[in-house]
């Protein structure tokens, strides 16, 4: 199906939650009000029409200091759905306040989001609710703050043996 | 006196006859984990009933070293993605700032990265088959692997300038076109490596230890892998066809035709067969396509005999610009492939993001500023604000790159899709209810590749 | 010179001699250069040549430590320990710049170099080094070896 077509049946079935849209190099984007993405990544993979049986990628950005979107949610977090049986593709977005940093938890839906999800905890810092297993990815437990975040230096090492820095 | 059990004979008095789990801790430095997975294998006499995998240890913060630099800065950190084939990791990056930047590539640039990802696939199936082979012992398949690697290693290494680490991909175009000879080099190689493989298949397709080993081993069914989001081999092994490449063509696919080999198996032995048909339909695509590569050879026709660059420089000081961008320069050896003609023939005519030749450049005050306005900092490729996501077919599967731009100089974010990840967060299916023993080969048969996983 | 302190003398080079050619190494591989230890442990580059083909996977059973690509901060306590597994004398090497420097990685998450963890013989530079630098290194340990210096 066209990316024009699978936004245009998300507006249909969720209305006023599609908070924005967007078409940009061929890639098409919906962005989800954070109460209905779970309802809306549900609808993606259930739809026969749209039926995204993989969720080829889960991660986030941190806006903290793009130009223009201080009025914005600091972190958005990026579905990138593909579909085997139609070859189409789409981009969900989700805005997520700093203070309130959590998202519903797409696990029951793809077996991955269990692991893509554990790594957007460990670099951003975004809490996913209903998660089983909630633990960092990548860094070591000790380690203090997320790395992606664009408040953390690059070069703040936090080393387990040898000298600090 | 009570007869004891072997249990209590191993595990001491009142241990009893009632079944208790060992964790085993496998890896990180275990050889048959190379080096950097941990499995938390919690064991059922010799099955697996759990397995904790564990990663990480290799993060060495690709993503955010890239909002650091320029968008050229990430092209040598992309290298050390996927080290086992650079190339494409290169090439899919560059893409994804293209896609972004709207530039398309000239045909033979198109070709060249075609041609010269798939010979980066070789060499990862390769690597991959030969590890494999080598934790079950088959050490002579290992050093017949890694001799055709490096008859492919010396190919790259003369159109690159480097063995593994090559940096040869650029946003808009590639570093440099084909040298001289490369046809009858790529030849030779792809001779040689047909005889290797020829040589493994009979060495391990129909051996009995070989196939006892793999076959039902590591099973993940199509489902399963699905919904694990894995692509690549693995998913072709488990019957599903799907390959970025003829599912969302991109470069030149289109237009080279090649088959997606796929097996039913969905095990350890089907992913074996799957990559080894691959490699034999990668030379094909390689083939086919440096037969249809518009340019054709490498010929640079031009009046009079080429100047050195420092007189070059002068006559461009002293004024005699008078017809100086038409004479060439003689390129020391490690700019081989970027004369004039040779650069605009690989690379898109676009001075947003192209570094112009190094005639224009010293041969002109155009150029100059040009090439300037490219490397200086602040400076340098500025794609519009936005973000584009950009998937190739890497050697395990959907390589994808997302980036996004605010439109500076610098990227915004990088992400890349590893396409490494999804088959290790599914180790744990493979695993469990198989012995210990098999840890090993179906490790071996995802291969698991540290830059890419932990990044 | 007296008699004893002449034959101590002579069987220390004899000791040397003998030790730099059976090199038990411990490949500790993480990386990148892993790609090239494989390349020069193959036919093409061939290590056995130097008596240092046989790769042992247990630090207690080795000799040469190998640390063959990017430390991070996660492994470095591994690493130290499987330094510390392994019986005297013995030696480091550092293989590629992320061992000897940190490399172009100055971020969060790697150590940068192994020397700050434990002590290193002979650093391997390259990203990766090619086989011939890494034969070079293997030559360079060789001769230490001979020399019995060490710096654990």
């Amino acid at each position: 199906m066209d990316g024009l077509r699978i936004i245009e049946r998300l507006r249909e079935r969720f209305a006023t939650a599609i908070v924005e849209t967007g078409s940009q190099c061929r890639d098409h984007t919906a962005v989800v009000d954070r109460a209905a993405v779970r309802q809306a990544l549900e609808f993606c993979k259930t739809n026969p029409e749209l039926s995204f049986d993989m969720l080829t990628d889960l991660t986030a950005v941190d806006y903290l200091k793009f130009p223009g979107r201080e009025d914005r949610p600091r972190f958005e977090v990026v579905y990138h759905l593909y579909s085997l049986p139609h070859n189409h593709r789409v981009r969900l977005k989700v805005g997520v306040e700093e203070d309130d940093a959590v998202v519903p938890t797409a696990v029951g839906l793809w077996a991955i989001a269990n692991w893509f999800e554990r790594e957007v905890w460990d670099m951003f810092g975004i809490r996913f609710d209903g998660h089983p297993d909630l633990r960092r990815l990548l860094m070591y437990e000790e380690f203090e703050g997320h790395p992606l975040r664009k408040d953390y230096p690059i070069n703040r090492r936090q080393p387990l043996i040898g000298p600090r820095n | 006196m009570a007869q004891r059990t072997t249990r209590e004979m191993y595990l001491g008095e009142g241990s009893g006859t009632g079944s208790r789990h060992l964790q085993v801790n496998v890896g990180p430095q275990h050889p048959a984990m190379h080096g950097i997975i941990r499995i938390l294998a919690e064991l059922d006499g010799e099955t697996v009933v759990r397995g904790d995998v564990e990663i990480g240890y290799l993060h060495r913060a690709f993503e955010k070293e890239c909002e650091v630099g320029p968008y050229a800065n990430a092209i040598p950190f992309t290298d050390r993605l996927n080290y086992v084939s650079p190339l494409i990791n290169n090439f899919g990056y560059a893409s994804a700032v293209e896609k972004l930047l709207g530039i398309d590539l000239t045909e033979r640039c198109e070709y060249i990265r075609v041609i010269m990802s798939e010979i980066s696939r070789i060499c990862d199936h390769l690597t991959c088959i030969g590890a494999s082979a080598m934790e079950l012992g088959a050490v002579t398949v290992f050093l017949y692997m890694i001799k055709a690697r490096e008859f492919l290693w010396e190919l790259v290494e003369d159109v690159t300038g480097a063995r593994l680490t090559i940096s040869y991909g650029r946003v808009g175009g590639v570093k440099a076109d084909l040298p001289e000879g490369f046809a009858a080099k790529m030849q030779r190689a792809f001779k040689e490596t047909r005889e290797v493989l020829d040589e493994v298949h009979r060495l391990l397709t129909g051996n009995r230890i070989f196939m006892d080993r793999m076959i039902g081993v590591g099973v993940l069914s199509a489902e399963d892998t699905v919904a694990y989001s894995i692509t690549g081999p693995l998913l072709r092994a488990a019957g599903v066809g799907y390959d970025v490449r003829r599912a969302q063509p991109y470069w030149a696919y289109d237009r080279v035709e090649f088959e997606v080999p796929t097996q039913k198996g969905a095990d350890n032995y089907a992913r074996y067969l799957v990559r080894m048909a691959e490699m034999e339909q990668s030379m094909r695509i390689v083939e086919r396509a440096f037969a249809d590569i518009p340019g054709g050879p490498i010929n640079v026709d031009f009046e009079g005999r080429p100047i050195d660059p420092a007189a070059y420089v002068d006559r461009g000081k002293q004024g005699k610009t008078d017809g100086l961008l038409l004479i060439p320069i003689t390129l020391s050896p490690n700019l081989q492939g970027q004369n004039r003609a040779a650069l605009e023939r690989v690379n898109a005519a676009d001075k947003r993001v192209v570094l112009p030749p190094k005639e224009t450049t010293y041969g002109s005050i155009e150029g100059l500023m040009n090439h300037f306005m490219l490397l200086m900092d602040g400076y340098g490729i500025r794609p519009p604000i936005g973000e584009a996501y950009f998937p190739v077919e890497g050697a395990n599967g959907e390589l994808g790159f997302y980036v996004v731009s605010d439109g500076s100089d610098r990227p915004y974010r990088v992400r890349c899709r590893p396409p490494c990840l999804p088959p290790l967060a599914a180790l744990h299916r493979m695993l469990e209810g198989g012995m210990v023993a098999d840890v090993v080969p179906t490790f071996g048969s995802v291969n698991m590749i540290g830059g890419e996983l932990d990044r | 010179m007296g008699l004893g302190t002449f034959f101590a003398t002579k069987l220390d080079e004899a000791i040397g001699w003998a030790r730099k050619y059976s090199i038990f190494q411990y490949p500790f591989v993480t990386a990148c250069c892993g790609m090239e230890y494989m390349a020069t442990a193959c036919s093409h580059y061939d290590i056995d040549r130097f008596g240092a083909g046989l790769t042992r996977f247990s630090p207690r059973q080795a000799d040469v430590l190998f640390v063959v690509g990017t430390i991070s901060h996660k492994m470095a306590p591994v690493l130290k320990r499987v330094y510390d597994q392994m019986c005297e004398p013995k030696w480091v090497v550092a293989f590629g710049v992320c061992t000897c420097t940190g490399g172009f990685y100055d971020n969060y998450a790697t150590v940068m170099g192994i020397d700050t963890i434990i002590p290193v013989d002979v650093y391997i530079p390259g990203c990766p080094p090619r086989p011939e630098s890494v034969i070079d290194g293997l030559m360079k340990l060789q001769d230490r070896i001979a020399a019995g210096a060490q710096r654990y």
